[in-house]
C-alpha cells in the first residue's frame, strides 16, 4: 500500500518530539477523522531554524508529518509558506488516493505555525 | 523474519486434508453435475456428498443446503429471498447495528426501496437482548437478521432465545455465522433458527463458497435467475471443487471443535492478560460470551492503522477498525454500535487466533505491541505524561 519512502519516513521518522520554548505552534486535525498533527517552529532571522512534529495518525500522516520536517528545515517563512500538502505528497513519492486528503495535512500544520509565529513577533 | 498470522476472522489457510479432497475435481473429475453422462454422474456423486458432510455438520437434512458463492452471497440470498418470498403481505425486517454489512447493507437497501426496517442497538458488549426482539416484531415483520457471533468483537449472540421469540411471533430468523462454525455448536434441528449463512473460508476451506441453510418450507425464493441447480434457488453450475472443500472443511471443523475451541480460549486468555498489562488498553466485546480465538482491544493514544504497520513490520497479522483501515472516513460501525468515542475507536486492534498459533507467538506479539505502542505515543501529540 505504502512505497518505500513512506515506510521509511514511518520506520525513521525525522524531527519527532516536543519541542521546548517554540516560536510557533500549529496544530491541524482532529479525533473525528483519526488524525492529528502538530508542528513546532525555531524562528530566527525569518529562517526556519528547527522543525519538530507530533502526530496522532496512520502511516500516512506520520511519514508527511516527518517528510515535511525535513523540507522545511532552514527555509525562510516565505518558504516555508510556499510548500502545499501536495508537495509532500510528491517529495514521497505519492501516498494512497484515499490518504491525500485526510492524513495529508503537515503543510497545513506548518502554516498555522508560522501564522502562530506571526501573531506572536 | 517469521511471520504470525492472527488475522484468522478475515481468512484462515486452507487444511491440506482439505486440499487433497479438492484436487481430484480441479483434475480428472471435471464433469458438470447436472449432465447426465458418467463425468456428470461422478460430479453430481461428489456434490450430494458434500451437501450430506455440510447438513450433517449443521444438524439438518441434505436438502435444506443451498451452496453459493460464500457469506455474502448466502446473507443476501437469506434477506432478499425470504422478502421475495413473502412481501407484500408483510414489509418489515428486523437486524441490529453490528452486522456483517453483507446482513446491514443489504437491510437498508431494502429501507431505501420502501420496506420498513428496525436496526435494533446494542449493549456495550455488542449484544442483542431477546426482549429487544420481541418488541420490535409487529404483524407485518417477515424477518429478523441477528448474526451468531460478531466478526470484529467476538460477541457471542443469545442465538437460540432471540431464534425462539421469533418462532413463538411466527417470523422467520435468520442468522450470520460465517464466524461462528468450528466454534459454536449447531443442531439446527433443536435450535429455532430458519436460515443461516456460512462460508468456507473462515474454517480452513476454500474461498469462494459458502451455503445458506434453509429450514423445510421457508417461503424463500431466489434472487437471480438460470438453471434449475440447488433446486433453482441458486442457479448457475456449481463450483465443484469448492463445493467439496466446503464438505470435509466442514467435517473436519466439527470433528475438532471440542479440542481446538480448548486451546484457542486458553491462547485467547494468555494474549489478553499480556495485552491489558499494557498503559491504557481495554478489551471490547464481552468478556465471556465471546468466541474462542478473538481479542479485540482498544489501545488508547495511538490510531489503529500505524499500529498494525508497526507490527506488520515485526511479522504479526492482524486487523484494526480505525477509520483508515475501515476503508470509510469513519471507524468500525461495531466499535461505535458498542458506545466507543472515536479515539478509542481509531487505536483498535482485532486478534482472531487460529489452531496453529502458539503460545511463543502470543508473548512475542504482547512485547511486539508493547513496543510498537511505547514508539508511537512516543510521538502521540494526545500521549503527553
Amino acid at each position: 500500500m505504502y512505497n518505500e519512502k513512506v515506510m521509511d519516513h514511518f520506520q525513521n521518522p525525522r524531527n519527532v518530539g516536543e519541542m521546548d520554548n517554540p516560536c510557533g505552534v500549529g496544530e491541524v486535525g482532529n479525533m473525528k477523522c483519526g488524525d492529528i498533527m502538530k508542528i513546532f517552529i525555531k524562528v530566527e532571522n525569518n529562517i526556519i531554524q528547527d522543525i519538530k512534529f507530533l502526530t496522532f495518525g496512520c502511516g500516512a500522516a506520520i511519514a508527511s508529518s516527518s517528510a515535511l520536517t525535513e523540507m522545511v528545515k532552514g527555509k525562510t517563512i516565505e518558504e516555508a509558506l510556499k510548500i502545499t500538502n501536495k508537495d509532500v505528497a510528491d517529495e514521497l513519492g505519492g501516498l494512497p488516493e484515499a490518504k491525500m486528503h485526510c492524513s495529508n495535512l503537515a503543510a497545513d500544520a506548518l502554516h498555522k505555525a508560522i501564522e502562530d509565529y506571526k501573531s506572536k513577533s | 523474519m517469521k511471520r504470525i498470522y492472527m488475522d484468522h476472522g478475515a481468512t484462515t489457510p486452507l487444511r491440506e486434508e482439505v486440499l487433497d479432497a479438492m484436487l481430484p475435481y480441479l483434475k480428472e473429475k471435471y464433469g458438470n453435475p447436472s449432465s447426465l453422462h458418467s463425468f456428470g454422474r461422478e460430479a453430481r456423486k461428489a456434490l450430494d456428498e458434500a451437501r450430506e458432510k455440510v447438513a450433517a455438520g449443521l444438524g439438518v437434512a441434505p436438502e435444506e443446503i443451498v451452496f453459493t458463492s460464500g457469506g455474502t452471497e448466502a446473507n443476501n440470498l437469506a434477506i432478499m429471498g425470504v422478502v421475495r418470498g413473502i412481501a407484500p403481505i408483510k414489509n418489515h425486517i428486523i437486524t441490529s447495528a453490528v452486522e456483517h454489512h453483507a446482513v446491514l447493507d443489504t437491510v437498508k437497501f431494502l429501507g431505501q426501496m420502501g420496506y420498513e426496517i428496525t436496526i435494533l442497538p446494542v449493549d456495550e458488549y455488542g449484544m442483542v437482548s431477546p426482549r429487544q426482539v420481541e418488541e420490535a416484531i409487529t404483524d407485518r415483520t417477515i424477518l429478523v437478521s441477528i448474526m451468531t457471533a460478531n466478526n470484529e468483537i467476538g460477541t457471542i449472540m443469545p442465538f437460540e432465545e432471540i431464534g425462539a421469540v421469533c418462532r413463538e411471533k411466527g417470523v422467520y430468523y435468520h442468522t450470520d455465522a460465517v464466524q461462528a462454525i468450528g466454534h459454536i455448536d449447531f443442531n439446527l434441528r433443536e435450535q429455532p433458527v430458519d436460515l443461516l449463512s456460512l462460508s468456507a473460508h473462515k474454517f480452513y476451506g476454500p474461498k469462494g463458497v459458502g451455503a445458506l441453510y434453509v429450514r423445510k418450507k421457508t417461503k424463500l425464493k431466489q434472487v437471480f435467475f438460470g438453471g434449475g441447480q440447488e433446486r433453482k434457488l441458486r442457479p448457475g453450475t456449481e463450483n465443484l471443487p469448492g463445493i467439496v472443500g466446503l464438505g470435509r472443511a466442514m467435517e473436519l471443523a466439527v470433528a475438532d471443535m471440542p479440542e481446538k475451541r480448548e486451546k484457542l480460549i486458553r491462547l485467547r486468555d494468555r494474549l489478553v492478560e499480556g495485552l491489558l498489562q499494557i498503559e491504557d488498553v481495554r478489551l471490547n466485546g464481552h468478556p465471556l460470551q465471546r468466541l474462542p480465538g478473538n481479542v479485540n482491544v482498544s489501545v488508547l493514544y495511538v490510531e489503529g492503522e500505524s499500529l498494525l504497520l508497526g507490527l506488520d513490520l515485526k511479522g504479526i497479522a492482524l486487523s484494526s477498525g480505525s477509520a483508515c483501515t475501515s476503508g470509510s472516513l469513519d471507524p468500525s460501525h461495531v466499535l461505535m454500535a458498542i458506545g466507543l468515542d472515536h479515539q478509542t475507536a481509531q487505536g483498535s486492534l482485532r486478534f482472531t487466533l487460529g489452531k496453529d498459533n502458539t503460545d511463543e507467538e502470543i508473548d512475542y506479539t504482547v512485547e511486539a505491541v508493547r513496543k510498537t505502542v511505547d514508539y508511537l505515543r512516543a510521538m502521540s501529540p494526545v500521549y503527553r505524561k
